[in-house]
């Protein structure tokens, strides 16, 4: 039985594609983009290139807007902490409280170091409220840092919109996109996004490779100070296999945008629908109108994700799970913990992320699958009867400690 | 993934004795939803002899939570409660050839949970003094809550006195700076707004071990070694290793790692947690290294 891969926000599988174009990269084309030989003329090329697909598909004005990094978290933490050091002026970093722990565990850490880090709430769909981030604006604040779609949900932020709102007060903007480029459009050039991150291997591109976009003008201090590179903005040689590879990922999203939102949308809704209308007491977590077309995230109540994913995996499918044990804290995750689903069912969160690749035929054998996986976990809990959900859980189940 | 043992995904696939049991008499509670573990052990005990003549399970967890629940019963069915309060949580977890770092807190609510529906059976109170927190140093499994304990109630200062009292960040290292923090906070604590932390009275703790006066002898020194190597021996045997003593070279120690130890990604760890031992019975810095870095001989 062939696997099912469902967990494309965690990271997604190289195009056969962009393998072949990174290749030669590592071979014939093996030069150092700096030096003035033949050998290292091709690889600069080649890197211009890429730096243009990439732009294409961010609807950057400039190609020199493009920064190539080593991932995501590089990205982010290059884009914070240029704002503040470049601003010493202002010490205040405004973020949301379901970011990415490549943010959140930052801002802790600045916080550690005396900056002020205002955390937006958000309400039970994973929405923030516009009005309490426009009170949080002033002239104290380095930068707004604000992730366009959530990575568990799928939950999309008005980050065009937020950054106008920052932008009327003379402050930056920083987006972390790692999960929406190449599932929706965007375009830059007509927005007042000052910084966006983004990650290749969220996109069918290798790990170890990803973007800052950093907007003509916007006051920068780099994180790598050493050679010329990337315009002496991100020193160190270029990983020249890895950007061709991303180049040629950006170009392939760009062209299959349209079925990334028709298409591979379509499956999701099916897949959703499907397990929604088998298993009693799940429901879909986050803004289910506004979010990216590829993630559906359903908390199934009484029952541990762990579990759920391990049986899965059986069966020969990946997920992932917002369940405390499957990251080996002892909390569930900040995000549904963030738009208060009770534990009851915040334990019991599973992603599917679908992309491109998936098909038809893998859809329906996961619908098949899930509500028996369910019952079988739900006849293990103590939570729950052969009727369903024991009466009052909280008092069927009565511990010594709690 | 977890890296968890063939043992525990059988037992999470097929477990034994789930579902509740009808003529149970001892029944216990623990965990709870929120905690994301929870586990009610069901004992079904012959009032004569006190046999446990069945045992089931219902638990909401994750797969080694499953797992230990179902290793648990098929443990103590024909036990006797006596019998059954000697089951360790580490003699859960060796029954399942072993656990992840991070869920051996699913054997110890396996074995609060025999313990509660012992209880139960016997009409007694039982009270858990168990508090977990996070997770601060994987290689030996330790928790903010027993770190922070332990610099509270020793008054410690530094991660190598918290190595010395816990063994955490004693293996790779990498969670020094955690230790730090919890130290930092109990600093804080400790001055208080206005108060005057009161002079450590006499503390009721081990004491430490204080070097030896005089320098050892190169055959005082081997037969201390050893010592540690023989104190060490039963919990690497537990998960089908050994380690002898290969060489002792001024401040290096030479070992042979054997069995499953050698080449285990734990080697480190182990090496580590040898060391320390060494550092305190010797009294001196010592390096314990692998035999496979002694230099050769010329």
């Amino acid at each position: 039985m062939t696997p099912i891969y469902l967990d494309n926000n965690a990271t997604t599988r190289v195009d056969p594609a962009v393998v072949e174009a990174m290749l030669p990269f590592f071979t014939e084309h093996f030069g150092n983009a700096s030096s003035i030989h033949a050998f290292g003329s091709e690889v600069g090329k080649a890197l211009k290139k890429a730096r243009s697909q990439v732009q294409a598909l961010l609807g950057a004005e400039h190609d020199s807007e493009i920064i190539f990094t080593s991932c995501g978290t590089e990205s982010d933490s290059t884009a914070i902490l240029s704002a503040l050091k470049a601003q010493p002026d202002r010490n205040t970093v405004i973020t949301t409280n379901v970011e990415h722990p490549a943010i959140l565990t930052l801002c802790e850490w600045l916080e550690k170091e005396g900056y002020i880090v205002h955390k937006l709430k958000v309400d039970k769909k994973g929405r923030i409220d516009m009005d309490e981030y426009k009170s949080l604006l002033n002239d104290r604040v380095a930068v707004v840092s604000a992730m366009w779609a959530n990575n568990e949900t799928g939950t999309i932020f008005p980050v065009v919109e937020m950054a106008e709102l920052a932008a009327a007060k003379g402050i930056m903007f920083h987006t972390d996109a790692v999960q929406a480029v190449g599932k929706i459009p965007i375009d830059l050039k007509n927005t007042k996004i000052d910084m966006l991150s983004l990650s290749g291997h969220k996109l069918h591109a290798p790990k170890g490779i990803g973007v800052l976009y950093l907007r003509r003008g916007c006051r920068f201090r780099p994180l790598l100070r050493g050679g010329h590179q990337e315009r002496g903005r991100r020193a160190g040689t270029e990983n020249s296999a890895s950007i061709v590879a991303l180049g040629m990922a950006c170009e392939l999203a760009q062209q299959k945008m349209d079925v990334e939102n028709t298409e591979v949308r379509r499956l999701r809704d099916k897949l959703e629908k499907g397990i929604l209308s088998q298993v009693t007491h799940c429901f879909p977590t986050g803004d289910v109108t506004n979010r990216l077309p590829n993630t559906s995230n359903i908390a199934f109540e009484y029952i541990e994700g762990e579990a759920i994913l391990l049986l899965l995996n059986k069966m020969g499918i990946a997920g992932s799970s917002g369940s405390a044990c499957t990251s080996g804290s002892l909390e569930p995750s900040h995000v549904m913990r963030a738009m208060g689903i009770p534990y009851t069912a915040a334990h019991g969160t599973i992603r599917f992320s679908l992309s491109v690749y998936n098909t038809e035929a893998e859809i329906d054998r996961v619908i098949e699958a899930v509500p028996p996986i369910v019952a079988q976990l739900r006849k293990l809990s103590p939570y729950w009867t052969d009727k369903g959900p024991a009466t009052n859980p909280e008092a069927a189940f009565a511990p010594t400690y709690a | 993934m977890w890296e968890y043992s063939d043992k525990v995904r059988e037992h999470f696939f097929n477990p034994r004795n789930s579902g509740p049991l009808e003529e149970a008499n001892g029944i216990g509670d623990v965990g709870s939803i929120q905690c994301g573990d929870a586990l009610r052990l069901m004992l079904k005990v012959e009032p004569e002899t006190e046999i446990i003549l069945d045992a089931h399970f219902q638990t909401f967890g994750c797969g080694s939570a499953i797992a230990s629940s179902s290793a648990l019963t098929e443990m103590v069915k024909g036990m006797t409660l006596d019998q059954a309060l000697e089951v360790s949580n580490q003699n859960i977890a060796d029954y399942l050839d072993g656990l992840p770092p991070e869920k051996m807190h699913c054997s110890v609510m396996g074995r609060e949970a025999l313990q509660a529906a012992i209880a139960n059976y016997r009409g007694e109170e039982w009270s858990d003094d168990h508090e977990e927190g996070a997770l601060i140093c994987k290689c030996f499994a330790i928790d903010a809550v027993m770190i922070e304990d332990v610099v509270k109630a020793n008054d410690l200062h530094t991660v190598e006195e918290v190595t010395f009292y816990t063994k955490a960040g004693g293996g790779c290292a990498a969670c020094h700076e955690g230790i730090e923090e919890i130290l930092a906070k109990v600093k804080a604590e400790r001055a208080g707004p206005g108060e005057v932390s009161p002079p450590p009275a006499c503390p009721a703790t081990p004491e430490a071990p204080r070097p030896p006066s005089a320098k050892l002898t190169l055959v005082q020194k081997i037969k201390k070694i050893e010592e540690v190597l023989e104190s060490v021996r039963p919990m690497l045997q537990r998960d089908h290793g050994d380690v002898e003593l290969a060489d002792v070279q001024g401040k290096k120690i030479y070992v042979h790692l054997k069995g499953a130890c050698s080449g285990c990604m734990m080697e480190a760890a182990t090496l580590g947690g040898i060391q320390q031992k060494m550092i305190e019975t010797l009294g001196e810095l010592v390096q314990v290294l692998p035999s496979s870095h002694m230099p050769v001989e010329a």
